[in-house]
């Protein structure tokens, strides 16, 4: 389980392997341990020294190497948060110099981290509490502002390894946090009165008649009522609320006979207790509320994920930048980005995110502006050229000048664009909600109209005979048709990679008659992937591999990523430089070798670049040589995911259009259209061209499903009827959309279709079973023959059907072998995979 | 059958004392997170913490 370094080779710290002539040995448990470098030295020792090095024997994954940053410099990056007016957003203030600040961690790989920092921290003189959430990577810290201040806490996460950042918790966060601690008491009072209510309910329905005295009834009665006045006026509160927001829009949703229903029979009940006449429903009440709150609780849980990713996105521009003082000297200064003015120059770090947009004006660098854009090649950046708030510096420092700040960068703008396309959303009726506004609009017709009538025929009976009708047609079956079928497809879906953010995900799905999809990082892959090695000399295939792999191995670029290969051979390649923009350079066996863009490699030895390669627009070509000549070529690009074909011929058979609309270049994107048989595209499109596009689309009367993954895809994805983004995309993208596809598998949207479809007709045959029992008993209970304890098998039967139904939606059909470990009721795998 | 005018208020009772219970556990915060606790447990905290000093 634990990952100790395997032997002397590897880092003691991060396992990463030593590199020739490292010598950074940590003292622990008298021996020796070798480190890869000063970075990783000073963290194990700090960890060793304070008496934590349990650590090592429990952690089950590596961290990341430390950086070998200056500490003195991060210290007084850090400093910035001890001032107040930056601690206005994040910090709350307790009783006297107490503060509380909610961090986010960066680096937790195991529950030995957690361990390790809640350790450090509480150590700390001063940090009175902290709280380390295992599943979120938040942390509560607690501390005495009079002997110790934040930064030093921050600096105190950084001596062991990881990173911290203060967070605004948006509100959002928090808003969550209490609604979600409120539906649990709500559910855990409606649980406990249901359990008990039908405790005392039983034994009056099973007691011979005459056994029951009168006395102990009505003793069952005052202590039912006792445990149902907390279900109704507490946990069946939200409904009386959503009951009273319809009724002054004058519109007549499901709260409404919900209300009316929990309302009336305990009205009834109450009289029926204090005066010793007529029958009690309180069990009926409670069970009916428990059962409406699980599936609403349920339904909260998947929505929280949205929120998460909005987050995500405002928190990239970070809190500090570095300022030069003024335009001459190379004096800088730390500022919080707050107080950024235009014209503002600033120096940017590599790793650092870029503050606000503006203009390059010295040194030349890469950018990643992957998360705005889903662009995933960092793009080469040189002085005139433009940056975008929010992007991050990869290669070399860049000073640039501030031109937009605050709400005019466009990064505020993406979030502004992408708040008001939510808001345009057309919000789609739910089918129910429909049915339930004429359900319940007849039904009042019909209470009354019997009132009326029994009270010419025989006026004492008629209160007794209105009640129970409003019982009988307790909207219980009605209530629980649709969540019901739409919680079992959920967690059908769930297991299927696809998780549903939207209640109205699966209605809309199941009428899509058109799918958009996005090209990069939606029907491909998104990130270069080797497709082709060339050998130009005397090496070998599996060398020239092994030598790049060498020269790219600690490099996070994307390309380096798709170059590293971990089965090569390990080289022993010494002195590795880097040339921004242009390739890495280094030195095996006494000779130089090049590794990058093919002109970079030819002025190390002269030699033309041969004729006959020739690579199309989209793709990277990585040429390798050393002093003597050309040793091999890399030809890197985007490959379509490996089940594209099969999903769109699938979506094609289901009768539903597929077209492709692409930010990348005209060719680009025929050339997947055509090897994907897809008849509609179009390419080189902005986000508005996209969102037209789609208008018009909607406008020809389609429902339209869309998948995307980047930022710049959000605001089509929000307009769309129904949206997917894909796991590994853009969070902000997933935060718009009202599907995630977790595991990137394109065909389970046609399962997801499929399955969108049945749920749609199981809620049919809900809604029409619903409604025949009521056509039935209605006449009955009108004609005063309905008992209570009649009405009471009834609703339960009724109930119990529409539950049957639905579950019949979270079994996989014959020969689909999804991942099915679960047996057939969704409630609990789906709370499980929420969390 | 007298017993039961003792036994059923007893039970609204423990009722609404399960019900105060599980309250206070929201409220401290016992189910926000539900995968760390089990996690924590195998942790030892035997070897005594020494302070660090502040830079």
């Amino acid at each position: 389980m634990n990952a100790t370094a395997p032997n002397s080779i590897n880092c003691f710290h991060c396992g990463l392997t030593l590199p020739a002539g490292a010598h950074y040995p940590v003292q622990f448990a008298d021996a020796r341990h070798e480190t890869c470098c000063r970075g990783c030295q000073a963290v194990a020792q700090m960890i060793v020294d304070s008496g934590n090095a349990d650590y090592y024997q429990h952690r089950t994954a590596f961290p990341a190497t430390a950086s070998q940053q200056d500490m003195e410099e991060i210290l007084r990056q850090l400093q910035i948060y001890d001032l107040p007016e930056i601690q206005r957003s994040f910090v709350k203030a307790g009783d006297g110099e107490v503060r509380e600040a909610a961090l986010i961690l960066e680096g937790i790989v195991c529950a030995a981290c957690i361990w390790l920092n809640e350790r450090h921290l509480l150590q700390l003189p001063g940090v009175l509490a902290v709280e380390i959430n295992y599943g979120t990577h938040r942390a509560r810290v607690q501390w005495d502002n009079s002997r110790i201040q934040l930064s030093a806490i921050l600096q105190a996460i950084r001596d062991i390894g990881y990173v911290a950042h203060p967070f605004d918790p948006q509100r959002q966060e928090e808003v969550f946090q209490r609604e979600r601690a409120q539906g649990m008491r709500r559910l855990a009072i409606a649980g406990l009165g249901m359990m008990q209510v039908m405790m005392y309910a039983v034994p009056v329905y099973v007691a011979d008649a005459g056994t029951m005295t009168w006395d102990i009834e009505a003793l069952m009665r005052w202590a039912s009522m006792m445990l149902t006045i907390p279900v109704v006026f507490y946990s069946a509160w939200p409904f009386f609320e959503g009951a009273w927001r319809d009724l002054q829009r004058r519109t007549l949703g499901m709260d409404v006979p919900v209300a009316l229903g929990v309302g009336a029979s305990f009205l009834a009940s109450l009289y029926a207790t204090f005066t010793h006449s007529g029958e009690v429903y309180f069990d009926s009440i409670t069970m009916f509320v428990f059962f409406l709150l699980a599936g609403r609780y349920l339904e909260m849980g998947v929505r929280r994920k949205s929120a998460a990713g909005v987050e995500a996105l405002s928190k990239l521009i970070p809190a500090v930048a570095t300022r030069y003082c003024d335009a001459k000297s190379q004096q800088t200064e730390i500022v919080p980005v707050v107080q950024l003015a235009v014209g503002d120059a600033l120096l940017i770090k590599p790793g650092e995110a870029i503050p606000a947009d503006g203009v390059v004006l010295s040194g030349h660098s890469e950018v990643d502006e992957s998360l705005l854009t889903g662009e995933s090649r960092p793009l080469p950046k040189t002085a005139g050229e433009r940056l975008v708030g929010g992007a991050i510096n990869v290669a070399s420092p860049l000073t640039m000048r501030v031109e937009r700040v605050g709400a005019d960068t466009l990064h505020a703008g993406i979030l502004r664009l992408l708040d008001r396309a939510q808001a345009e959303k057309p919000r789609i009726a739910v089918l129910a909600d429909r049915f339930a506004a004429w359900f319940v609009f007849a039904l009042l017709l019909i209470a009354g109209g019997v009132a009326f009538a029994w009270y010419l025929v025989d006026p004492a009976r008629a209160f007794w005979i209105t009640v129970s009708v409003l019982v009988v047609t307790c909207p219980c079956a009605l209530g629980l048709a649709t969540p019901a079928a739409l919680t079992a497809a959920t967690g059908r879906l769930s297991r299927l990679g696809l998780l549903i953010t939207r209640g109205h995900a699966l209605e809309t799905l199941a009428k899509v008659t058109h799918v958009v999809f996005d090209k990069t990082g939606t029907l491909t892959l998104g990130r270069p992937v080797l497709l082709e090695t060339r050998v130009l000399g005397d090496a070998s295939v599996v060398q020239c591999r092994a030598i790049a792999s060498a020269l790219e191995g600690m490099s996070e670029h994307p390309i380096a990523r798709a170059l590293h290969d971990a089965d090569a051979p390990q080289l022993p390649m010494q002195q590795i430089t880097s040339q921004s923009g242009l390739g890495l350079e280094g030195v095996l066996d006494g000779r130089r070798v090049r590794l990058g863009r093919p002109e970079f490699v030819a002025a190390l030895h002269g030699l033309a670049w041969p004729e006959n390669l020739l690579t199309s627009s989209n793709q990277t070509l990585v040429a390798l040589g050393d002093e003597h000549g050309w040793l091999g070529a890399f030809l890197l690009g985007d490959q379509l995911r490996s089940d594209a074909l099969q999903a769109v011929a699938r979506l094609k058979q289901l009768g539903v259009k597929v077209s492709l609309l692409s930010g990348d270049g005209v060719s680009a994107t025929q050339a997947v259209a055509e090897r994907l048989d897809i008849e509609q595209f179009a390419g080189q499109l902005l986000p508005q061209d996209k969102l037209e596009r789609l208008r018009a689309l909607q406008a020809q009367g389609e429902v339209v499903a869309m998948l995307g993954d980047g930022v710049n895809d959000a605001p089509v994805l929000a307009a769309a009827q129904v949206s997917i983004a894909m796991g590994q995309g853009a969070e902000v993208a997933q935060a718009s959309a009202d599907m995630v596809m977790m595991n990137g598998q394109l065909e389970r949207l046609a399962d997801a279709i499929v399955v969108a479809r049945q749920t749609a007709r199981v809620i049919r045959q809900n809604l029409w079973w619903a409604a025949i029992y009521n056509l039935a008993a209605i006449p009955a209970a009108a004609l005063g023959l309905i008992t209570p304890w009649m009405a009471g098998i009834g609703m339960s039967a009724s109930s119990l059907l529409v539950v049957l139904n639905a579950l019949r939606l979270s079994r996989a059909p014959q020969g689909q072998a999804a991942v099915q470990s679960t047996p057939a009721l969704s409630g609990p795998v789906l709370a499980a995979e929420v969390r | 059958m007298e017993i039961l005018f003792l036994l059923i208020p007893i039970s609204v009772a423990v009722v609404g004392l399960i019900a105060w219970a599980f309250i206070w556990a929201v409220k401290s915060g016992q189910f926000e997170d539900m995968e760390g606790p089990a996690h924590r447990i195998l942790m030892d905290d035997d070897t005594p913490a020494k302070p660090v000093e502040v830079k």
